[in-house]
């Protein structure tokens, strides 16, 4: 699968050191493609924050090459760069008028002033807030001076409109309003969206790709869907969703194949390509397992006998946690499909924990 | 704030020394002197209240008037290059690295440590006829001359830098007060401007410079307006003590250079007038007063805005 959009931008073995001995962002690569909704994903302290700030011109990486639409960045300052930022504390001036602050960056580029009243209103219109020219910050909700953020940067009609957590500040309703709205938002205007954030779920439900980074490096970029259900690392499985993980031993490797051998469950043989050797992680979601009563039937399962330990009650689902004979530990996630005051199981219960096996993951790295 | 209430013990043997302290040592002495500003000279000690306005009057005497106006004129100039040179210094401060914040700040408060008098001394030292700036350019001077000798044009060097070298008078003029206000206060302004940059959120700055802004712009549309309270005291802190300033103007001014600090010396020292001196006093204080009136109106104005 090549993608034949251009790139817009390119980073190139990018590496960031403050001081000494701490390295923030480790050669890392990236194309980032036109028109795409990006996101760098990560826990706080990995450096992704770091990379969007260096992309923004905020911070000068010590090593590797930044490409914005094919141009150098290497020694051009913030306000010459084709990119504007969306900021964690959104930076409106408090001292100017909503209208004020979305025009600022056309005043500044010496776009004519007639010009401007017409864009700013456009911007405002863009992001749902027409009208609200003449206020000041502090009549607005943080939600509104986000907009208000979000209108400034695409009302200089960048080639990238960089955002840093964008939504972290909201309550949880609002957030799940701004994300389907800034995903449509992106996708009507077309530029290319890059975003930094800490929550998985941001990132899996608004970006065409993400890349998940830890401690400087990038562990693994893909579509939110991929990532998911195929991550290549046991921290890139762990991290995004939730997932039983287990240690295995590789008994042998090849022909699309790979032989293991699992404490607490036993032999598995199981769809790998490429390499695999000595302790490797095995892994399977919750969601992906089910209990019963008796053993399933189905041989392309694996199955294991186990206790009940705990049920949590979610509303919309269960999650039951068990310890198998073997003395794993799993938990298994039980939607509500239908309406029922009857817990799927109780503590001490006797099930059986069952999934398919070509739903196992193998986790070389 | 209710605690007090509760303490009342200790409220009142932490309150009451300073409290004496401040009616018995400030305000009893400020009260006599606004008594003396409507009293009358009598003989060589005695001073009449007679509830007169004529120190008053006698205020809006032209030559008075016109040291009025030059000390105002002299104290603000002093003021606005403290607030262009202590803006800068007050930036480079807040961005420099953590590690040497304290420093910088320890060295802009350095000079408090010395008295004025000796300040006052070291820069006349500098500035003076046979000071050290006047040699350090003698010094270049001469040089220069020994370098259009060396390549043989030692008439264009004498046409270009004059028959023999001049020393630069630098001291007993205005421009010389206002430098050594300026070199005084500086740290007056230094201090609160850094204080209001350091709160300012630095994502604002690096908005502005997203946006398009370069740094001077952004520094006049976003750290200006958002740093006004700070600059205001700024102004104020360092406009107040050196509209009254008497010993640098003394030390460092001509024989015109009085300052109205001068005046009100000279009324109670050699003039030997004391309720004219007392009048000057309370003028300059109600100048004061309005400075601050000012900066409470802008303080909530800003409050009420932000």
């Amino acid at each position: 699968m090549t993608d034949t959009r251009k790139t817009i931008i390119g980073i190139n073995g990018i590496t960031k050191r403050f001081g000494s001995d701490v390295i923030a962002v480790d050669n890392v690569s990236i194309d980032i493609k036109e028109g795409e909704f990006f996101a760098l994903l990560g826990p706080s302290g990995c450096g992704k924050t770091t990379l969007l700030r260096m992309i923004a011109g905020f911070e000068m990486p010590s090593e590797g090459q930044l490409l914005v639409d094919g141009q150098d960045m290497e020694g051009v300052s913030p306000n010459k760069r084709p990119v504007n930022m969306v900021f964690q504390s959104y930076a409106v001036f408090p001292h100017m008028s909503v209208a004020d602050n979305v025009a600022y960056g056309l005043k500044m580029e010496g776009v004519a002033s007639k010009e401007i009243a017409g864009r700013v209103e456009e911007a405002l219109g863009l992001v749902q807030l027409p009208g609200y020219g003449a206020r000041m910050p502090d009549q607005l909700s943080g939600g509104q001076r986000q907009r208000v953020a979000l209108a400034r940067a695409l009302v200089k009609r960048p080639k990238v409109v960089l955002l840093d957590e964008p939504l972290s500040a909201l309550d949880a309703k609002l957030r799940e309003a701004m994300q389907l709205e800034l995903r449509n938002l992106q996708a009507s205007v077309g530029i290319t969206f890059v975003m930094v954030t800490h929550d998985q779920d941001e990132a899996l439900s608004m970006a065409d790709r993400v890349a998940v980074m830890q401690s400087g490096c990038v562990r693994q970029l893909a579509a939110p869907r991929d990532l998911y259900e195929y991550p290549t690392s046991r921290f890139v499985a762990d991290f995004i969703g939730k997932m039983n993980l287990f240690q295995a031993q590789v008994k042998s490797c090849g022909g699309g194949e790979v032989s293991v051998s699992v404490e607490g469950i036993g032999d598995l043989r199981l769809p790998h390509e490429g390499e695999a050797s000595g302790e490797i992680g095995i892994a399977v979601r919750p969601e992906k397992t089910t209990v019963s009563p008796d053993k399933p039937t189905d041989t392309e399962c694996v199955a294991l006998e186990g206790t009940v330990l705990q049920v949590a009650y979610h509303g919309d689902e269960n999650h039951v946690h068990l310890k198998t004979d073997g003395g794993l530990t799993l938990s298994v996630t039980l939607p509500n499909h239908e309406r029922t005051l009857v817990a799927p199981a109780k503590p001490g219960d006797r099930r059986w924990i069952s999934w398919r096996q070509k739903d196992t993951l193998v986790l070389a790295d | 704030m209710e605690s007090w209430r509760k303490f009342k013990q200790v409220f009142w043997a932490v309150g009451i020394p300073p409290t004496f302290w401040l009616v018995l040592f400030f305000l009893v002495p400020l009260a006599l002197i606004w008594l003396f500003s409507f009293g009358e000279k009598q003989g060589v000690v005695g001073i009449d209240i007679t509830w007169t306005l004529d120190n008053y009057i006698r205020v809006f005497n032209p030559d008075i008037l016109k040291i009025f106006w030059k000390s105002l004129g002299v104290a603000g100039l002093a003021t606005i290059i403290c607030l262009f040179v202590g803006l800068p210094v007050a930036l480079g401060i807040v961005y420099a690295p953590n590690k040497y914040k304290g420093l910088l700040l320890l060295l802009i408060m350095l000079p408090f440590w010395t008295n004025l008098l000796i300040r006052t001394y070291a820069l006349i030292a500098v500035l003076r006829q046979r000071g050290f700036l006047n040699f350090t350019l003698e010094w270049f001077d001469q040089k220069m001359r020994f370098l259009f000798d060396l390549v043989g044009l030692g008439g264009l060097g004498a046409a270009v830098l004059g028959e023999q070298f001049q020393a630069l008078e630098l001291l007993y003029n205005d421009k010389a007060v206002i430098l050594g206000l300026v070199y005084v206060h500086l740290p007056f302004m230094i201090l609160p401007l850094y204080a209001a940059l350091e709160r300012l959120d630095r994502s604002y700055l690096e908005a502005s410079l997203d946006l398009g802004a370069g740094h001077l712009r952004t520094i006049w549309n976003v750290v200006v307006p958002l740093a006004l309270p700070g600059i205001v005291s700024g102004i104020i802190i360092t406009f107040i003590p050196a509209l009254g300033s008497f010993l640098t103007p003394d030390l460092l001014g001509g024989p015109d250079s009085a300052m109205i600090a001068n005046i009100i010396e000279r009324q109670f020292k050699s003039a030997n007038d004391w309720p004219f001196g007392s009048a000057l006093s309370f003028l300059l204080m109600y100048i004061t007063f309005g400075a601050l009136a000012l900066r409470a109106i802008m303080a909530r104005n800003s409050k009420d805005g932000i």
